[in-house]
């Protein structure tokens, strides 16, 4: 059932603009992103057609165009549209502050759960709810942000220690321990209040389900903000890409940029964790793939990474519905599953700077 | 300072020689304050006799029973975990280089959960874990492996290796019925609790087998810090020398988990807090060995004692050290 | 032909499946200060480290005092061979005088670590190299030539007969690399059999007593640099006009570059 599944994602996801060198082909390029919108929406569809309770198709346009109120049509309204919505969010605020990240600290191995920026927000949400019990996405939402600040800082500074400077791996590394430490901390507070445990074990491990639609209402105003942030900052960051010197000397104000960046990638992965738990490797993978398509210009790698991520997300999220029916598998389990065997193939391959 | 006798030499830092007796006196007083302190008082002298079958019937079985066994388990694990850090954090030269991040730690909790689930006795978790450990370490030695193992590639296969895991477990902990999910749950936590002889003996025969194996490797390993190359223009065979150590480090955190659950951070924070108090170049195995032992008995000591009748499990203490470590790290950057 | 201690054959040398050079004869002269240069990529960093056995070749042998160098045990060929690798990391807050002990590696064992005969050889390595006045600072807080001038005497306090350094003077000033070199003339006077790798053709002129000259993975010549260093030789190598003049203070050969354009001064 999964490699079905999977198959279908990779068919109607990246593969439109595999012809040539097209990155000089803005039309090409153009079209592709089109092509890659109506998989999503394709792939939205399908999220909310598929799950655990099978519904038949005709009943799930009915649920749209006459809803009746029977059990069928509540749980696509009430369940599987805000859910996809919020894989729809989530997704793409993750895959927009990947590319965001392996962009400014020029590190292919950049990710926002890896390098413990989610867990620093999940520890924040973790405070929020289970120290202050405060219940409102729209205010844990800013624990989440703080969480996520204080881990890029952090991350940056332990990867900077000692003479030899921060190299992929040594990011990688710090980002590894900042994030066990930050969800050591974060179980040992949910472990001394068994309810808040029960409410938040699945959220943890990250997961899509259980979050209402007014979650979503709540935290949207963030990821829309961060996207634009993010979008807009495409220009200087393909110029700092020569490094900070040449950036600066073609007169981009460095500083502002990754000041800016570092703001933009706060509000996607504070924003995306306090909605989905601190999720793996989306932020990773999907950037490499997209540039693999279509070059190195941050114009379109990150518009690309912002639209195909959520595509890869939700089918996640549907491989999860699907295979442990009547249960389910937490989105976060199956892109670990799928995304650290990638991982592992570009950590082999990829000649990235030793120690 | 040198120490010769006929053919033989050693070499002896003063600085490092005082804070080993520091350790190992920190160390006794440690256990010493756990076997005495506690619901039921047993005064010094009276832990003496007990141990030699002297005391009163009820001192004998808190001391010889319930406390000492814990405190030797403490003592044995800590060092292991120190030992096995102190190993990778060399071979990674890097000092957050630890068997807790790159996928070790997660594959002996792996095998615990499935003991776990399996309905297996202490005895098989303990096994679970020590397989688990030791077949993780298998697989990201192959495939880290190049014509050699860099340390750097191993740590990013053992970083991926460990998110896998990590949601593999988080799985595994889902669809487990509540009663396994619950014990799994405490075991994961690590805990010295409940710890008798049987737990003690196997990490001792353990330890009296690797202690040696870490003692031989560490003088090369010591020159690889330097470099591939310049360890080979010393004469030292860098893989062979590598794999041993590797597997010495595995098999040590395998034996500790078995023995303690999956207690993080005392591999990562006892060898550079060593290094601080010894003021030794690199990582040495030997403080390191002495500061585990030293932080995991007094995080289980803190654990049962703070919070009073409530009992704690070390892992939430372990975890604070290991923020606290990062902290400390951070602090020595800004310089 | 002059007696040699170590010397390749045959040698095919390649990265995983990238050949850098085929079939490679090459025989150091004992007691010569060989030096290796050629452009770029040419493959002579490359056959040093076949020669301090760092590299498998693909085909070929290196012979170390008539044996083959991997049939030796590893610590035996590090009491006669000696290597400055390209870079090596200094671990974090080590000191001069520790570093350079730890050139005393094979010839410690493990009841053995300390022999006077150590003791002796460290104080010696650190008199030759003149960082003697370092011994208790911290390895980090010296300056690039000092911090070679330590590594240089770890690889001195090894005592090996020969000894291979990989591009000594890379990332120093043009007076700590002299400083280097002259202190591998003086090495090489009292009786050691030094090779190294240089980028500097005209320091490789005044140092050398035999030159290897590569390119593309082949030896070109190789002999007396005042014998084989000529305009034809420079051209074909490097892919340069140039004029060969005597160096004025050593007499040795001076490359000297052909100038694109008259300066505007001789014109004037």
């Amino acid at each position: 059932m999964r490699p079905a599944v999977t198959m279908v994602e990779t068919a109607e996801g990246p593969e439109e603009p595999a012809k040539g060198p097209v990155w000089a082909r803005p039309a090409v390029l153009a079209t592709g992103l089109v092509v890659a919108l109506a998989a999503l929406v394709l792939m939205a569809m399908a999220s909310v057609a598929l799950g655990a309770r099978s519904v038949p198709f005709a009943t799930v346009i009915d649920a749209f165009l006459a809803p009746d109120g029977s059990n069928d049509h509540t749980v696509i309204r009430e369940l599987r549209v805000p859910r996809t919505l919020l894989g729809l969010g989530v997704g793409a605020t993750l895959g927009l502050a990947g590319a965001l990240m392996q962009s400014l600290t020029r590190n292919p191995l950049a990710d926002p759960g890896l390098l413990g920026i989610n867990e620093g927000a999940a520890l924040g949400v973790t405070l929020a709810l289970g120290v202050f019990g405060l219940s409102d996405p729209a205010v844990y939402v800013w624990f989440a942000f703080g969480g996520a600040a204080l881990a890029s800082v952090m991350v940056y500074s332990l990867a900077s220690a000692g003479r030899s400077g921060s190299s992929p791996v040594r990011l990688t590394l710090a980002g590894v321990a900042l994030g066990m430490v930050a969800t050591a901390i974060a179980s040992a507070i949910l472990r001394m209040d068994s309810q808040t445990f029960d409410r938040m074990r699945f959220w943890l491990t990250g997961s899509l389900a259980g979050q209402t639609a007014d979650t979503l209402v709540r935290l949207a105003p963030f990821m829309v903000a961060g996207l634009v942030l993010g979008l807009l900052l495409a220009r200087p960051l393909n110029t700092l890409a020569l490094g900070d010197d040449a950036g600066k000397a073609l007169g981009v104000a460095v500083g502002r940029t990754r000041a800016l960046t570092g703001v933009a990638v706060t509000l996607l992965c504070g924003a995306a964790t306090a909605a989905a738990g601190p999720l793996w490797f989306v932020g990773l993978i999907v950037p490499h793939a997209v540039r693999a398509l279509v070059g190195p210009d941050q114009r379109w790698v990150l518009p690309y990474s912002a639209v195909a991520a959520p595509v890869l997300l939700l089918g996640a999220d549907v491989v999860g519905r699907l295979i442990a029916r009547p249960g389910e598998v937490q989105v976060g389990i199956v892109w670990a599953v799928i995304g650290a065997p990638i991982f592992i193939v570009l950590a082999r391959r990829k000649r990235v700077a030793a120690l | 300072m040198n120490v010769r006798l006929g053919p033989y030499s050693v070499r002896l830092a003063p600085r490092a020689l005082l804070a080993g007796v520091a350790l190992l006196l920190a160390g006794c007083l440690v256990a010493v304050a756990a076997i005495s302190t506690g619901e039921f008082t047993v005064p010094v002298p009276d832990i003496i006799t007990a141990l030699f079958g002297q005391g009163t019937p009820v001192a004998e079985l808190i001391v010889s029973k319930l406390r000492a066994p814990r405190v030797v388990t403490g003592l044995l694990v800590g060092a292991a975990f120190g030992m096995s850090g102190a190993i990778f954090q060399s071979l990674t030269r890097n000092p957050l280089g630890s068997p807790d991040f790159i996928g070790f730690t997660a594959g002996a909790s792996t095998g615990g959960i499935i003991a776990v689930v399996a309905g297996g006795s202490a005895m098989t978790i303990a096994g679970g874990a020590l397989a688990g450990c030791v077949i993780t370490a298998a697989l990201v030695y192959a495939l880290a492996f190049r014509g050699g193992v860099q340390g750097y590639r191993l740590v990013l296969v053992g970083i991926g290796a460990n998110a896998l895991l990590l949601a593999v477990n988080s799985y595994l902990l889902t669809r487990a019925n509540i009663n396994d999910a619950a014990t799994a749950g405490a075991w994961l936590t690590g805990s010295l609790s409940g710890r008798g002889w049987d737990h003690a003996i196997p990490v001792a025969i353990a330890l009296a087998v690797l202690v040696p194996v870490c003692l031989y490797v560490a003088r090369p390993m010591r020159m690889i810090e330097m470099g591939d190359d310049a360890a080979k223009a010393m004469g030292i065979r860098v893989e062979p020398v590598r794999a041993v150590a590797i597997a010495a480090g595995v098999l040590l955190s395998g034996v500790a988990t078995a023995a303690a659950g999956p207690v993080i951070f005392v591999a990562l924070a006892a060898p550079q807090l060593a290094r601080r108090l010894t003021r030794s170049p690199g990582v040495t195995i030997g403080a390191s060995a002495l500061m585990g032992a030293v932080l995991l008995t007094g995080a289980d000591l803190a654990a049962q004692r703070l919070l009073a009748p409530t009992q704690l499990p070390v892992g939430v203490l372990t975890a604070a050290i290991g923020g606290t470590y990062l902290a400390l790290l951070l602090r020595k950057d800004r310089h | 032909m002059p007696d040699a201690r170590l010397s390749g054959t045959g040698l095919t040398l390649a990265y995983d499946q990238r050949v850098v050079a085929t079939d490679l004869s090459v025989a150091i002269p004992d007691e010569s200060f060989t030096v290796i240069i050629g452009p770029n990529a040419c493959g002579k960093s490359t056959l040093l480290r076949a020669l301090a056995r760092m590299l498998k070749p693909k085909t070929g042998v290196v012979h170390l005092d008539g044996s083959v160098i991997t049939s030796l045990p590893s610590k035996e060929v590090a009491r006669r061979l000696g290597l400055l690798p390209q870079s090596s990391i200094v671990p974090d807050g080590i000191t001069v005088a520790d570093l350079v002990a730890r050139g005393r590696y094979p010839h410690q064992r493990l009841m053995r670590q300390w022999s006077r005969a150590d003791e002796a050889a460290v104080a010696e390595a650190m008199r030759a190299t003149d960082v003697a006045e370092l011994a208790d600072r911290i390895v980090d807080e010296l300056s690039g030539g000092q911090r070679q001038r330590v590594w240089l005497a770890m690889a001195l306090a090894q005592e090996t007969p020969i000894l291979l350094l990989d591009e000594p003077t890379t990332f120093l000033d043009i007076s700590h690399q002299i400083e280097v070199l002259d202190l591998c003339a003086d090495l090489h006077e009292a009786g050691r059999t030094m090779v190294a790798v240089l980028h500097d053709l005209n320091q490789a002129c005044r140092y050398a007593t035999h030159l290897i000259v590569m390119r593309a993975g082949t030896i070109v010549a190789e002999g007396d640099p005042a014998e084989i260093v000529t305009p034809e030789l420079v051209r074909e190598v490097f892919d340069l006009r140039c004029e060969i003049i005597p160096d004025p203070q050593s007499g040795t050969p001076l490359i000297v570059p052909e100038a694109r354009r008259r300066v505007s001064t001789a014109s004037a």
